[in-house]
């Protein structure tokens, strides 16, 4: 039962999200340098946190796919990667915004953290062209969990060699040294941080319920059928479940 | 250091409404995607629905006809 207490996770999630736009927008004070501008943080900064979080989980989730062999592993960690790659795009589109108002530039080439973050991004953008040059969905799966592993382990280490460098235009958040966010700009922040974590959860189980009925429902036209060995399978870069009608 | 002085609200605010009407035109599109996916679900669960009336059907006359 995949899709229980979705409903129920999906109200709160809108409320959490309705209540931070709400908090950003109204109670958190202007910030003294940026202004108004600085509202984007709360989307922004919260959102490349959850995305960088994602890839780290689903290389966790690939782990436990390579040591049981249990293909509902590589679906959620496929999931995993495609929220994140989805959260990663809004990232980049609302600190070009942001970059944009407030250095007066699209994107700063020289900057570690930006560069950093595309380069995250492009890699974990080679998932699916990855997965879809493999005909046999055992080896796909395979080769795409070990692929989730490395790029999960890169992640991490590439954030903390950025964060140990020198920042040249964008500002360190929650940085043990400076850390300056006052009260209610830090629980605005806060709470952000959880909506944004509510959303990814949200469309992280929306998407596995759906994959996990769209399966049945194959494992269910073949039974009806008779032709579910027969038909030639369809190449799909999406991961195949195996033993679908066994689970619940 | 590139930084600018403070933008004044009627500047930044385009900016920060394009951002946050951005992150949601994103979160949109891809509900909206995952409603055609499922209303794909709902429509093969009509056929298999159906395919299987059809010959619980046909099961019920070949029953009378014995």
């Amino acid at each position: 039962m995949y899709g229980k207490g979705l409903r129920a996770l999906s109200l709160t999630t809108a409320l959490a999200v309705a209540l931070t736009l709400a908090a950003a927008l109204y109670w958190a004070p202007n910030d003294a340098y940026l202004g108004f501008l600085q509202k984007i943080f709360y989307v922004h900064v919260p959102l490349a946190i959850i995305t960088l979080c994602g890839f780290v989980a689903a290389g966790l989730m690939a782990i436990a796919h390579l040591r049981t062999g249990d293909s509902r592993w590589d679906v959620r960690s496929y999931v995993a990667i495609h929220i994140s790659l989805i959260f990663g795009v809004a990232v980049l589109i609302t600190g070009s915004i942001w970059a944009r108002g407030a250095w007066g530039h699209w994107w700063v080439w020289d900057d570690p953290t930006l560069v950093s973050f595309l380069l995250v991004m492009l890699l974990y953008a080679t998932y699916q062209p990855l997965r879809f040059a493999i005909d046999d969905p055992e080896r796909q799966a395979r080769y795409a969990s070990v692929f989730a592993v490395t790029a999960g382990v890169f992640v991490p280490v590439c954030f903390a060699v950025v964060r140990l460098g020198p920042s040249y235009v964008h500002p360190r958040t929650l940085d043990n040294v400076n850390s300056n966010l006052p009260g209610r700009m830090q629980v605005v922040f806060y709470l952000a941080l959880v909506s944004m974590t509510l959303l990814w959860v949200t469309l992280w189980r929306f998407e596995i319920t759906a994959k996990h009925v769209a399966a049945q429902l194959r494992a269910l036209r073949g039974l009806l059928t008779e032709q579910a060995d027969d038909a030639p399978a369809r190449r799909s870069a999406a991961p195949t479940l195996t033993g679908v009608g066994s689970e619940t | 250091m590139i930084a600018i002085a403070p933008l004044p609200l009627h500047t930044a605010g385009p900016y920060v409404a394009g951002a946050y009407i951005a992150f949601f035109l994103i979160v949109l599109a891809y509900v909206a995607i995952m409603a055609a996916k499922l209303s794909r679900n709902e429509r093969t669960l009509r056929e298999l629905t159906e395919q299987v009336r059809r010959r619980s059907e046909g099961g019920d006359e070949e029953n009378g006809r014995r």
